[in-house]
C-alpha cells in the first residue's frame, strides 16, 4: 500500500469514527466457554428449561431445613420473624381450582409464599441461587430438590414420602394452589400498554369540597423519629418537633464501646434472634451473660460460637455461623454480651 | 516612600470617613483635640460586639453583619484537605433513612431518599435510595465479568475493560421502586415525603446501550423475545425484560453523575431500564440471557406482583406511570410564617416526558398550572415550581402530572376503584398535604 493510500484510509477512518458509533463489529469481549456458561447459567424457567438433573426427598429436605433454614423461616415455614411466612393459607379446594380463593375480596389475610406461587420452577430457582440467606449457592442440586420438596410438603402439596426430581416436578406444577392465579392482562408490562385509570384535567370547581378521609393518628406522630432533625434548620420550612429534645448525655452513650457493640449486633442481624432481655429464637444476651458469669475464660468459646454457629446449648434451635463477622467484631460482641449487654 | 504613601489616597484619607467637613477644617487648622475625640467615638461603634445583640440590632443592625464571623477573619482550609469532598457539617439532617417497622432485616430492606430537601432533578449519589435483596457488595471491577448467553450466535464474556471501550451514551433517567408509596394504598401510614415517595431518585447514567451488546453477540431475532438480567450478588437477582424494551433505551451502565456507580447502586455495572420499576435495573449485573419465554423469577412471581380485588395477581407489571409530588411544603414540615412561598415538586412518567403539572391548594377543586423547569426529559424527573401566598388559612396542597401520552395522574379513589387497596405496587395517586393554621403540614388522603 502506498503511503498516500494509507494516509487516505486513516483520514476516512477518523472521519467515520467521529460520526458513526460503530464501523462494524467492535471485536471486544471473547466467546464464553461451555464450562463458564454452566457455572453461571443457573436459571430455571417455568417450562423447566434449565432444570438440572437430581432428586431429593421430603425427609432429606427436613434434615437440611432444620440445620439451615428453620432459624429464619421457622419449623413449619410459618415464621413471620424475619421474612414473610412461606407456608399456609391454602386449602384442598384451592389445589383443585389452582386459584387461592382467600386472595379475593377486601379482607385478604397475610399472603404466604405458597398462596402466591404459580410456577414451581420459581421456588426451585430461588432456593438454588439465593439460599441459605448467609451462604447463597452453597446447596447441591440434590439438596435444592430436597428443600423444595420439603417446602411443598409444608403446604400439603406433596406427602411425606415424596421424592422430587426432573419428572415429578412436572406433576407438582399441576397441584400448586395458585397455579392459575397470575394475569398478564394489564397495561403495565410494556410502555405502549393501555392505562387502567382515566383522570381528567379539570381546572375550575372540580367535584365536591375535599373531604379528608385519612390522616396520621396522634400516637404515630413520633413513629419516624423527630422530624425536626430530618429537615434543614433554615429555608422556607422547618421540620416539625415530634420528639422532645434528647438529654445531653445521649451523645456520650452513643459513642461508647457498649453502644457500638449494640450497633454491631443490630447491623449483623443478631438482634433478630436475640433480644437484650428477651428470648426470641435464641436466648437473650443477658441469659447468656448469666450462664457464663464469673468465667472470663468463656469469651473464647462464645467468640467461636458466634463465628461458627452452634446447637444444643440452648435448646433445639441451631444458631447459624456468622462468618461474615471478622474475629475482632466477634470478640467485641462476645465481650459485650459477657459484660451484660449494657 | 512618603511620596508613594501619598499616592495611595485611600489610606491617608481614611479619617475623613468619620470627620465632618468642619472637623476636617479644624484638623487642618491644627485643632488636634477634635481628631482625638472623633477617634474615641468611632471606637465606641466598633465595640458593638460587646453589646447585647438586641441592643445592637436596635441601634445599628444585625450582629451577624456587624460582627464579622470567623470565616471572614481567618485563613480557610487548603485544597484537597478532603480529597473526596463531603457535604457541609450543617447538612446532616438530610440523609437516607429507613422506615421503622417496614422490614426486619437490614440486608433486605429499603432506605429512602430525603426528597423534602433536594433541589432540581439530580439525586446526589450518596442520597440515592437503596433497596437490596441480600445486602450490598463492593465488587472488584477487575474481577467483574458480564456474560451474554442464550439465543445468541456467540455467547460472550466482557470485562470492564471491554465494556468501557465500547460506544457509550449518557442519559438522565429516574428510577422508582415499584413499591414506592406502597404503604399508602389503604390509608395514610407515614409522615413525610421521604417515606411516601423516597424510593425515587434520578441520575445521569453512562454506559453501553444494551442493543450494542445484543448485536455484538448476534441475538436471534426470530425467537429472542425476552432478556433475563442477573446480578452477581448473593441474591443473584433476576428479572425478565421484553426484547423491544431492551433494544429501545436500556443501558448497561457503569457511570452515575460523572463518577462510577456507587457500590449501593451496583458498582461496577448495573442495568438502566428507563421508565421501568427499579427492581428491573439489576445491580452488580453479571449476566444477560436471551430467551423465547419470560422467566417467572422470584421477583416477578412472588414479589412485584399486584394483587387485584378479584384475587388474581398482575404479573410482569413494570411501567411506572405518570406521577408527581410536592416536596416543599410537604408532610412533617412547618411553614416559617404567612406570605409568599414557592411550592416546588417533582413529576415523572415511565411512558415519556412530562407535558404539564397542575397544583391545587384547595384539595383538588381548583387548579393552577405550574412552571416546568428545564430540562424536561423523557423518563426523567422534572422539577416544577409555582407561586403561593399563604394567608394562614387551612389548605390542602396537591400536584397532578400529565405526560406526553395525555395520561393524567389519577386520584387515590380512582386508583382504588380499579385496583382495590391490597396491591402494594404501582401507587401513582395524587398526594395531598394538609396545611394547618399553625403552619404545620401533614400527610392526608382526600375523598
Amino acid at each position: 500500500m502506498s503511503r498516500l493510500v494509507k494516509r487516505g484510509a486513516l483520514a476516512i477512518g477518523l472521519a467515520a469514527a467521529a460520526v458513526s458509533p460503530l464501523l462494524g463489529a467492535p471485536n471486544l469481549g471473547r466467546p464464553a466457554t461451555p464450562a463458564e456458561i454452566a457455572a453461571w447459567d443457573i436459571d430455571v424457567r417455568p417450562d423447566f428449561k434449565g432444570l438440572p438433573a437430581g432428586s431429593g426427598s421430603v425427609m432429606q429436605g427436613q434434615d437440611i431445613w432444620e440445620a439451615q433454614c428453620e432459624s429464619c423461616h421457622g419449623t413449619f415455614g410459618e415464621s413471620n420473624e424475619w421474612f414473610t411466612p412461606l407456608a399456609g393459607g391454602t386449602t384442598a379446594a384451592d389445589q383443585k381450582t389452582g386459584h387461592v380463593k382467600s386472595l379475593a375480596g377486601p379482607d385478604v389475610p397475610q399472603r404466604t409464599t405458597l398462596m402466591k406461587l404459580s410456577t414451581v420452577s420459581t421456588l426451585f430457582d430461588y432456593i438454588r441461587r439465593a439460599m441459605p440467606w448467609t451462604a447463597p449457592k452453597s446447596l447441591s442440586d440434590d439438596e435444592v430438590y430436597a428443600v423444595t420438596a420439603y417446602v411443598l410438603y409444608l403446604n400439603d402439596v406433596v406427602d411425606d414420602a415424596f421424592v422430587l426430581d426432573q419428572d415429578t416436578i412436572r406433576e407438582v406444577q399441576g397441584r400448586l394452589p395458585n397455579r392459575n392465579g397470575m394475569s398478564r392482562k394489564h397495561g403495565l408490562w410494556l410502555a405502549s400498554g393501555k392505562p387502567d385509570t382515566a383522570n381528567k384535567a379539570c381546572m375550575r370547581n372540580c367535584g365536591d369540597e375535599a373531604n379528608v378521609t385519612s390522616s396520621l393518628p396522634d400516637y404515630a406522630r413520633d413513629a419516624h423519629g423527630n422530624l425536626a432533625d430530618q429537615n434543614r434548620t433554615f429555608g422556607p420550612v422547618r421540620g416539625v418537633q415530634t420528639v422532645a429534645p434528647a438529654p445531653a448525655t445521649d451523645a456520650a452513650t452513643a459513642s461508647s464501646p457498649a453502644a457500638s457493640a449494640l450497633l454491631l449486633a443490630q447491623d449483623n442481624g443478631c438482634t433478630g434472634c436475640h433480644g437484650v432481655d428477651e428470648q426470641i429464637l435464641g436466648p437473650s444476651f443477658r441469659e447468656v451473660a448469666k450462664r457464663y458469669e464469673g468465667k472470663p475464660e468463656s469469651i473464647g468459646k462464645l467468640t467461636r460460637t458466634i463465628l461458627q454457629g452452634g446447637s444444643g446449648n440452648w435448646g433445639e434451635m441451631p444458631m447459624p455461623a456468622q462468618d461474615h463477622l471478622d474475629d475482632a467484631q466477634a470478640d467485641a460482641l462476645a465481650q459485650w454480651i459477657l459484660d451484660g449487654a449494657q | 516612600m512618603a511620596e508613594s504613601l501619598k499616592r495611595r489616597g485611600a489610606i491617608v484619607r481614611a479619617p475623613e470617613n468619620f470627620l465632618s467637613g468642619d472637623q476636617i477644617a479644624a484638623v487642618g487648622a491644627g485643632r488636634r483635640d477634635f481628631l482625638r475625640q472623633a477617634m474615641i467615638a468611632a471606637a465606641a461603634v466598633g465595640a458593638g460586639a460587646a453589646m447585647p445583640a438586641r441592643a445592637a440590632e436596635a441601634s445599628a443592625g444585625d450582629p451577624d453583619i456587624l460582627n464579622l464571623p470567623p470565616w471572614s477573619t481567618t485563613l480557610g482550609k487548603p485544597v484537597a484537605s478532603t480529597p473526596y469532598g463531603s457535604p457541609s457539617k450543617f447538612e446532616t439532617n438530610l440523609v437516607r433513612r429507613e422506615s421503622p417497622g417496614l422490614t426486619r432485616v437490614g440486608a433486605s430492606s429499603v432506605s429512602f431518599a430525603p426528597l423534602q430537601g433536594l433541589f432540581g432533578i439530580i439525586t446526589p449519589s450518596g442520597l440515592h435510595f437503596e433497596r437490596h435483596h441480600q445486602g450490598w457488595q463492593d465488587v472488584d471491577p477487575a474481577r467483574h465479568r458480564l456474560m451474554i448467553n442464550g439465543l445468541v450466535g456467540t455467547p460472550k464474556v466482557y470485562t470492564m475493560d471491554d465494556l468501557m471501550r465500547l460506544p457509550s451514551v449518557s442519559r438522565i433517567h429516574f428510577i422508582e421502586c415499584g413499591a414506592n408509596s406502597g404503604m399508602e394504598w389503604g390509608n395514610v401510614a407515614v409522615p413525610t415525603v421521604q417515606y411516601t415517595h423516597g424510593m425515587l431518585s434520578c441520575s445521569e447514567f453512562t454506559g453501553v446501550p444494551l442493543s450494542v451488546l445484543l448485536e455484538d453477540c448476534g441475538y436471534e431475532r426470530s425467537d429472542g423475545h425476552y432478556v433475563l438480567a442477573e446480578g452477581a450478588d448473593g441474591s443473584s437477582m433476576t428479572r425478565t425484560i421484553p426484547i423491544d424494551n431492551a433494544l429501545d433505551d436500556v443501558i448497561v451502565a457503569y457511570g452515575q453523575n460523572g463518577e462510577m456507580l456507587r457500590p449501593e447502586n451496583g458498582y461496577p455495572l448495573r442495568l438502566v431500564v428507563p421508565g421501568v420499576q427499579g427492581v428491573s435495573w439489576v445491580k452488580w449485573l453479571r449476566r444477560i440471557e436471551i430467551g423465547d419465554q419470560p422467566y417467572g423469577t422470584k421477583d416477578e412471581s412472588l414479589h412485584y406482583v399486584d394483587l387485584m380485588p378479584d384475587g388474581t395477581h398482575r404479573q410482569y407489571s413494570s411501567i411506572q406511570e405518570a406521577k408527581s409530588v410536592i416536596t416543599t411544603p410537604s408532610g412533617g414540615q412547618q411553614l416559617v410564617g404567612q406570605g409568599y412561598y414557592t411550592v416546588t415538586g417533582l413529576a415523572w412518567s415511565g411512558r415519556g416526558a412530562i407535558r404539564r403539572v397542575d397544583v391545587s391548594a384547595d384539595g383538588g377543586r381548583n387548579w393552577r398550572r405550574a412552571k416546568l423547569e428545564t430540562p424536561v426529559l423523557s423518563k426523567a424527573l422534572t422539577r416544577f415550581n409555582i407561586d403561593w401566598e399563604w394567608d394562614g388559612a387551612p389548605a390542602i396542597l396537591q400536584s397532578r402530572a400529565i405526560d406526553d401520552t395525555g395520561y393524567v395522574q389519577p386520584t387515590m379513589p380512582q386508583l382504588r376503584a380499579v385496583r382495590g387497596s391490597k396491591s402494594i405496587y404501582h401507587n401513582n395517586a395524587i398526594q395531598s398535604w394538609a396545611v394547618a393554621p399553625s403552619g404545620e403540614v401533614s400527610n392526608v388522603q382526600v375523598g
